[in-house]
């Protein structure tokens, strides 16, 4: 290694200055809601608060500990992760071992492959697809969250690729010895596919906890609304009440809203992703680069 | 007869899949129909009349609909743009990087929006921005005016554009952060004997190794052009930004749900599927062409 040069000493200390910007842009917006929540009300709807809470105190996490809205969507949240993220999986895996075989060994395999392949590229558009849900009765019902996207062809795709890397010796070696496909499935395929099916596990769970936008279109009674979907209904209707009034009436409305209590249901819709981020992170990043760089 | 016995298995695992998927993604393409009749929601499907191209031509004739066509494009651009751009950039920094806790706890930092949910992220920007919030009392600690960030259609589109790019950067620059890592170290090395310095290999080396993903991702991206990112603009914008903010997705949700034109709402939502499909199409071919790519 030669010495660094003054120029390329000089580089470093800039692009780290650079990047702990760009480092902070991203985490400073949180702190900063964080802190609104932990500040007294009127601190927080003065506009006083900036990365440090002014009068700390608990009352919105109390309040919201009572608050029955937030812990019935918080529940709802729950049941849709776990009975979607179930649904999903299966059917991702199911789905994906008969389409990663051989042409030779699966005669139909491409009429299948083109029939899901489609779906990835043409819908039929919200409309329609309201309409369908409805016609099938899940108005209203958790199932209209799960249904619909409950085989996702991307992820099929991935599992696929992955089941085809599975050397082809540890299947021949269970057919001699009497497996079915059934059983090579669940007994070979499955104990071997644990990372893949890591990772796109999480991505389903993490999919299934952000969603919002099809609760606020499929369900019709507010109290079976998952956490993010009840979240949305809380900042559509401050962006709404923003709109076509006087700045002394915003200033008004925001002097009567919880700013604080709402700040604290973001920050706790976020936090479970938070929480596990970090460790997730890896998972993700592994999952991503197989996902997208292909030779 | 064999062949059947001996796949049936197989076919009997596909089933529910296929049930589901001809369920909710072929039954919207069927439902599709709605898009030429003048639709009843009670008569169905079957008994609504067949009006032609009714739909389309009085879709295309409200004046809004340039705008909002307009805008989609407009936001679209910028935001793919902006999606190469960014992470570039980032990637080739962060790749200087040479402490690896440094570069791992940047890595997270960047990409933790990525994971959380617009109305999160919504509620995070309508606060930042908002008219007392911490962006203006940085103006007013300047001596500016306050700006009504969310009321003002200038602003607003570029908040949509910027806090998309906010939330999505972490995954391109990861992506490219993995092409940069494929490069031969040997590269390197040779272009270290020949005299080049840092600035030297990352234009003669890096970019050119990275050449190869930034088409794909360019390439691929382009069939998305008529999304300009539906649940993004859903959850931030209002009435008063109509006019910079409302994009296609937008617009046929709030003529279908709202206004209950579903005739004219399916149409526009064709229009936009039809469009979509000619683009990934020929970007899908592209990208075949240039870089052998496939997702099968």
């Amino acid at each position: 290694m030669h010495k660094p040069t003054i120029s390329r000493r000089l580089f470093v200390i800039v692009n780290t200055l650079v990047l702990s910007a760009i480092t902070l842009l991203g985490i400073i917006p949180f702190i900063h809601l964080l802190s609104i929540s932990l500040s007294s009300n009127t601190a927080a709807m003065a506009g006083e608060v900036r990365l440090w809470p002014v009068g700390f105190n608990l009352d919105a996490y109390r309040y919201l500990g009572e608050k029955v809205e937030f812990f019935r969507s918080f529940r709802v949240s729950l049941t849709r992760v776990v009975l979607g993220t179930a649904v999903n999986m299966f059917l991702v895996f199911i789905t994906a071992y008969p389409l990663s075989k051989s042409n030779h060994q699966f005669k139909f395999r491409t009429p299948y492959v083109w029939f899901f392949a489609i779906t990835m590229f043409f819908g039929g558009g919200l409309i329609p697809t309201y309409m369908i849900v409805k016609n099938t009765g899940l108005i209203d019902s958790v199932w209209a969250l799960i249904l619909p996207g409950a085989l996702n062809v991307w992820n099929m795709v991935l599992m696929l690729n992955f089941f085809r890397t599975i050397p082809k010796e540890l299947e021949e070696a269970a057919t001699i010895d009497g497996a079915g496909h059934w059983r090579i499935l669940w007994r070979i395929y499955l104990p071997v596919s644990l990372p893949s099916i890591a990772t796109i596990g999480l991505f389903t769970i993490v999919g299934h906890w952000n969603a919002w936008f099809d609760g606020i279109l499929y369900l019709n009674s507010p109290d079976k609304y998952p956490l993010q979907t009840y979240l949305s209904t809380l900042i559509m209707s401050i962006n709404s009440q923003m709109t076509s009034i006087s700045i002394e009436q915003i200033k008004a409305m925001e002097n009567l809203s919880e700013k604080t209590l709402r700040t604290a249901q973001i920050f706790m819709g976020a936090l479970p992703i938070m929480v596990v981020y970090p460790f997730l992170q890896k998972y993700f990043v592994k999952g991503m680069t197989v996902g997208s760089v292909k030779e | 007869m064999r062949t059947l016995k001996k796949e049936y298995l197989l076919h009997l695992m596909l089933l529910p899949g296929v049930i589901v998927t001809l369920i909710y993604a072929y039954g919207p393409m069927a439902g599709l129909v709605m898009a030429f009749q003048q639709f009843e929601p009670l008569a169905g499907f079957f008994h609504s009349d067949f009006v032609g191209f009714d739909n389309f031509r009085y879709v295309f004739e409200l004046p809004d609909f340039k705008q909002v066509l307009w805008n989609t494009i407009v936001i679209s651009v910028f935001k793919m743009i902006l999606f190469l751009l960014v992470p570039l950039i980032l990637a080739l920094l962060l790749n200087e990087v040479t402490r690896r806790w440094f570069s791992r706890f940047i890595q997270s930092a960047i990409f933790l929006p990525f994971f959380l949910s617009w109305t999160v992220l919504g509620g995070v920007i309508i606060e930042l921005f908002s008219l007392n919030g911490p962006v203006n009392g940085l103006l007013g600690s300047l001596d500016m005016e306050p700006i009504m960030f969310m009321l003002d259609n200038h602003w607003f589109r570029g908040i949509i554009i910027g806090s998309d790019v906010w939330k999505g950067m972490g995954y391109n620059m990861i992506v490219m952060l993995a092409a940069i890592t494929g490069i031969h170290a040997t590269l390197y090395e040779a272009a270290e004997v020949d005299g080049a310095g840092r600035w030297k290999q990352m234009i003669h080396i890096t970019l050119p190794g990275m050449a190869p993903i930034l088409i794909l991702l360019g390439v691929l991206s382009l069939g998305g052009i008529l999304n300009a990112g539906f649940e993004q603009i859903l959850i931030m914008y209002n009435p008063t930004v109509y006019e910079g903010a409302d994009i296609i997705d937008t617009f046929v949700y709030r003529l279908g749900m709202f206004s209950q034109q579903f005739g004219p709402a399916a149409a526009v939502g064709f229009f936009k599927s039809v469009i979509s499909l000619a683009l990934v199409a020929v970007t899908y071919y592209a990208a075949y062409k240039y870089n052998n790519y496939r997702i099968f």
